[in-house]
C-alpha cells in the first residue's frame, strides 16, 4: 500500500481553508457554476431586502403621461400601461416572487419529506393509505389543485404560498419514498438496527441524508414552477392581490396585449424569472455536490 | 461443561409466505431456513457454508433478530432472546454484532468513518464525545487503520479498509460474538487473507466467537474450528473441521470440496462437480432435498427424508448412506 499523505490530501479537499473567505474562494474554484448561481441569488435577495433603496421610485405610483413609455434614462426599463415604473416593480416584485418561490418550495418539501419518509420506512398499511392519497393528489394538475386551494383560502401572500406548496407534496413524497424503500434494505441500515438504534433515529440519521440529492434537484426545479404558478394564480385574481407587483403577474398581464407594442413589459419580468430560476438551479446543483462527501475530494 | 455456549440456536426456521392473486393469499411458503441448530462456545468459530440461496444469510439475520424467525429459539449465553421485545433486546445487542458481505453498502456514504464507528457507542450512551473519540481512535488502531483516517469518508477507502471499518464498528460495543456474513467474499484474494488474519488476531485477543458464513470452503478451512454445511435451508453435515475436510460424508460436502480451486495447475483432481441449480425452496424436492443432484441417489432418497445423525463422535450428517441402522 502506498503511504497516504493525510495533510496534503486534506488540504486538497479544502479542510484547512482558512476563514470564511478562504472557504468561499475554495468553493468558487471547485464549483464555478455554483458560485455564479450564488451571486445571482445574492443579487435577487439583495434586491428584495433593499427594494426601497434600489427601486428609485414608487412601484405603485401611476402616471397617465408615462403610459407604455419605452425604456429611458429616467425609467430604465420603461413603464407599463398605467405608467408604473417597470424597474421599481421588478425590484419590489423580487420580494413576493422570492417569498412565494422559496416559501412554497420549502413548505411543500418539508411536508413531502416527512410523508415520504414515514411512508417508505414504516411500510405496511401506513404506506398503502399514504400512497393512495398521494395518487389522488397527483391525478389533479398542479395548477388546478393550486386554483382550488387558492380559491378556498382567499387571496393573500400566505395563502398563495400554501396553495402552491400543497400540489408539490405528492411529488416530493414519491421521490423520498422510492429512495427510502431502496435505502432501508441496505446493510448500513441493518447494521444500525443490529446496534439497537431506534427506528426514528435510523430514519433521520441514515436514510434522510441519503435522499438529499434527488430532493435538492426536485426542489430547485420546483422553485421556478412555483414562481410561474403564482403568476397564473395572480392573473386569475387568486394570487397576490393587486396592485402589489409580482414577476409572474407582470409577465402574464402584459404578455397577450403588449408583446408587440411594448415588449419591455414582457422581456424584463421574463428575464427576472429566468435569472432566478437559473440561479437556483445552479446553486442547487452545487449544493447537492457540496453536501455529498463523494464529490468533495 | 458448565458455562452455556455463547450462542445456541435450536430448530431455527424462517418461512416467507409466497402471495399470489388479487387477495394476496399465501399460496405457499419459502422455507428459507428449515430447522437449523448449532452452538458456538466462547472463543470458537463455526463456519457455515452453502451455495447462494441456501439460507445462510437468513440464519445470520435471524440470529441477530434483524428478521423475526418463524420458529425455534436463539439463546445468547444461556438467555433466550427469541421473543424479547425491542427494549429488552437492546442490552443483548451489545453482545452480538454483524459484519456484512458488501463493504460498499455497509457504510453510510454520508458519514465519516469515525462517526460510523462511534455510532454504536453513542446509541448505547458510552462516555462523552471526548472519551468516544479516544475509543474510536483505539478501535481504528486495533483493526489496522490509521486513527488519522477517522475524518475520511467511506468512498475514500478501499474495499479491505472498509471491511476493517465494519469490523471496528462491530467491535465498538465489545461483543462476545460476531456474525460475519461472507465478510471476505467481495474482496481480492490477497485482501481476504489480511481480513481473515485480522479476525483471527482479534479472536485470540478478545476471546471472541464467530459465526463465519462463506460460500467458499477454502476460507472456512483457515478460520473455523467446526463447520456446518447448509443445503436448501437445512444443515446436511456438521463436524470438526479436520474430519469434515479429510472425510466428508455428505455427497454435497464432497462436491463442495471438489469445487475448491487448487493453486497447483499440475495437480488435477478427479472432479465431481455438481450439475444443475439449487431447487426452488418454494417447492423443495420430496425426500432428501439433495436427491435431484446427488450422484449416489437411491430410490428411497426420493421419498424418505434423512435425519441429521451423529455417525461418528462430533460428526453429524443427514444422508441415508451413512445413517445408523
Amino acid at each position: 500500500m502506498t503511504p497516504v499523505d493525510y495533510d496534503a490530501e486534506l488540504t486538497r479537499a479544502g479542510a484547512n481553508a482558512s476563514g470564511v473567505w478562504g472557504g468561499l474562494l475554495f468553493l468558487a474554484r471547485r464549483q464555478p457554476l455554483g458560485a455564479v448561481g450564488a451571486v445571482i441569488m445574492a443579487l435577487v435577495v439583495f434586491a428584495a431586502l433593499f427594494a426601497d433603496l434600489i427601486a428609485r421610485c414608487d412601484p405603485l405610483a401611476t402616471s397617465a403621461a408615462l403610459s407604455l413609455a419605452p425604456p429611458s434614462a429616467a425609467h430604465w426599463l420603461g413603464a407599463d400601461f398605467l405608467g408604473r415604473d417597470v424597474w421599481a416593480r421588478i425590484v419590489y416584485g423580487a420580494r413576493i416572487s422570492l417569498a412565494v418561490g422559496l416559501g412554497s418550495t420549502a413548505l411543500g418539501s418539508a411536508i413531502g419529506v416527512a410523508i415520504g419518509l414515514a411512508s417508505g420506512y414504516l411500510g405496511g398499511w401506513v404506506d398503502l393509505i399514504v400512497q393512495r392519497v398521494v395518487d389522488i393528489l397527483q391525478a389533479l394538475p398542479l395548477l388546478v389543485l393550486a386554483l382550488v386551494m387558492a380559491a378556498s383560502l382567499g387571496p393573500s401572500l400566505r395563502n398563495t404560498v400554501i396553495a402552491i406548496a400543497i400540489p408539490l407534496i405528492p411529488y416530493v413524497a414519491r421521490v423520498i419514498r422510492a429512495n427510502t424503500l431502496a435505502l432501508r434494505e441496505l446493510p448500513f441500515v441493518e447494521a444500525a438496527k443490529a446496534v439497537g438504534m431506534s427506528e426514528w433515529r435510523i430514519a433521520v440519521r441514515h436514510i434522510l441524508p441519503n435522499t438529499l440529492a434527488p430532493l435538492i434537484v426536485l426542489a430547485t426545479a420546483q422553485l421556478g414552477s412555483a414562481i410561474l404558478t403564482e403568476a397564473s394564480l395572480s392573473f386569475l385574481g387568486l394570487g397576490i392581490p393587486e396592485p402589489h407587483p409580482s414577476w409572474g403577474r407582470m409577465l402574464s398581464e402584459s404578455a397577450a396585449e403588449y408583446v408587440r407594442t411594448a415588449p419591455w413589459l414582457v422581456i424584463f419580468p421574463g428575464i427576472a424569472i429566468s435569472l432566478a430560476v437559473f440561479g437556483t438551479n445552479l446553486l442547487g446543483d452545487a449544493l447537492r455536490d457540496i453536501l455529498d462527501p463523494r464529490q468533495r475530494s | 461443561m458448565s458455562a452455556p455456549p455463547v450462542l445456541a440456536v435450536d430448530g431455527l426456521e424462517k418461512h416467507y409466505p409466497v402471495r399470489r392473486g388479487v387477495l394476496r393469499r399465501a399460496a405457499g411458503h419459502v422455507r428459507a431456513v428449515d430447522g437449523v441448530s448449532f452452538a458456538i462456545a466462547e472463543g470458537e468459530t463455526l463456519g457455515l457454508v452453502g451455495e447462494s440461496g441456501c439460507g445462510k444469510s437468513t440464519v445470520a439475520r435471524s440470529v441477530l433478530r434483524l428478521i423475526e424467525p418463524s420458529a425455534g429459539t436463539i439463546a445468547l449465553a444461556g438467555t433466550d432472546i427469541t421473543r424479547l421485545g425491542k427494549a429488552a433486546l437492546r442490552p443483548f445487542r451489545r453482545q452480538m454484532q454483524i459484519v456484512f458481505q458488501d463493504p460498499f453498502a455497509s457504510l453510510n456514504p454520508r458519514m465519516s468513518a469515525g462517526d460510523i464507528v462511534a455510532e454504536p457507542l453513542k446509541v448505547h450512551g458510552h462516555g462523552d464525545a471526548r472519551e468516544r473519540d479516544a475509543r474510536v481512535a483505539s478501535l481504528f488502531a486495533q483493526v489496522g487503520l490509521s486513527p488519522a483516517q477517522r475524518a475520511s469518508f467511506p468512498h475514500q477507502f478501499s474495499g479491505g479498509q472498509r471491511q476493517r471499518i465494519c469490523i471496528a464498528r462491530a467491535l465498538a460495543l465489545e461483543p462476545r460474538i460476531i456474525v460475519a456474513d461472507e465478510p471476505v467474499s467481495a474482496l481480492d484474494v490477497s485482501i481476504q487473507a489480511q481480513v481473515i488474519n485480522l479476525l483471527m488476531d482479534l479472536q485470540a485477543e478478545k476471546r471472541l466467537s464467530y459465526l463465519f458464513i462463506a460460500h467458499d470452503l477454502a476460507v472456512v478451512e483457515h478460520i473455523a474450528r467446526r463447520v456446518a454445511v447448509m443445503y436448501l435451508g437445512k444443515i446436511v453435515e456438521y463436524a470438526e473441521k479436520r474430519s469434515l475436510f479429510l472425510a466428508p460424508l455428505h455427497p454435497y460436502t464432497e462436491a463442495l470440496l471438489a469445487a475448491v480451486p487448487v493453486p497447483n495447475p499440475r495437480l488435477r483432481r478427479k472432479k465431481r462437480l455438481l450439475e444443475g441449480d439449487v431447487p426452488s425452496p418454494v417447492n423443495p424436492p420430496s425426500g432428501c432435498a439433495f436427491h435431484t443432484r446427488c450422484p449416489y441417489a437411491e430410490p428411497r432418497c426420493r421419498v424418505d427424508a434423512p435425519r441429521l445423525q451423529e455417525v461418528a463422535p462430533g460428526h453429524w450428517v443427514s444422508c441415508h448412506r451413512h445413517a445408523a441402522e
